[in-house]
């Protein structure tokens, strides 16, 4: 399953319910999402909890937008709008954490 | 007019929604009205100041810029929560204009001496 995720990880908790909920596929960072894959961020080590299970994506044109693009974590895949729609074909299904 | 004392605290991440955005509208019409005013950049909201960034790609205005030129509207009280800076693996050399960084001691302080506060 692909797991798609737009809120910033130090706004909401939803970063928490995916990383105890997803068991394996896929995991997409986009929007405000994209910081949880920024060096020094204090959800750092969960998202390395996500990454121990879970392909991490995030799209880059929201982490260029956000100015974030030079401190991505390492392992980290960076996609692109066409990156996104492979994923989305690619997984069986999906599921946007809103 | 009389001069109230106005802080607006922003707490959002900016793109992800229109909050940053409308905040800055709001501190230059409190400014066009000579009124005293404090900018605060706390949680996600000292995003909003990040160096470098690079809208095209989201088909969006680039507006932090404008941090940059609110001195010209005598709009000189930019205050950043260093511990949510600190959170978000920033420092003062990440942010695009020179900003007071204050503990959160001297922020309750500011906070607690205004007149009004408007929350983004």
């Amino acid at each position: 399953m692909l797991h798609i995720l737009n809120k910033s990880p130090l706004q909401a908790s939803t970063l928490d319910t995916v990383v105890r909920l997803a068991e394996s596929g896929a995991l997409l960072l986009i929007e405000d999402a994209v910081y949880a894959a920024t060096k020094g961020n204090l959800a750092e080590p969960k998202l390395r909890e996500a990454m121990a299970r879970l392909k991490v994506y995030a799209l880059a044109p929201d982490l260029a937008a956000r100015g974030m693009a030079d401190r991505v974590i390492d392992g980290v895949t960076t996609v692109d709008y066409d990156g996104f729609v492979d994923l989305v074909v690619e997984h069986p299904n999906n599921q946007s954490w809103l | 007019m009389a001069q109230k004392k106005f802080m607006l605290v922003n707490r959002k991440a900016p793109y992800g929604s229109i909050y940053a955005l409308e905040s800055l509208e709001v501190v230059l019409i409190t400014a066009a009205f000579e009124q005293d005013v404090s900018v605060v950049f706390l949680d996600d909201g000292v995003y909003q100041l990040k160096k470098g960034m690079q809208t095209k790609g989201i088909a969006t205005k680039n507006f932090s810029p404008t941090y940059r030129a609110l001195e010209d509207y005598d709009v000189d009280k930019l205050y950043v929560d260093a511990e949510s800076l600190a959170a978000r693996g920033l420092t003062a050399e990440d942010l695009v204009t020179e900003v007071k960084l204050v503990d959160s001691a001297t922020l309750a302080r500011l906070m607690a001496e205004q007149d009004v506060v408007l929350s983004f």
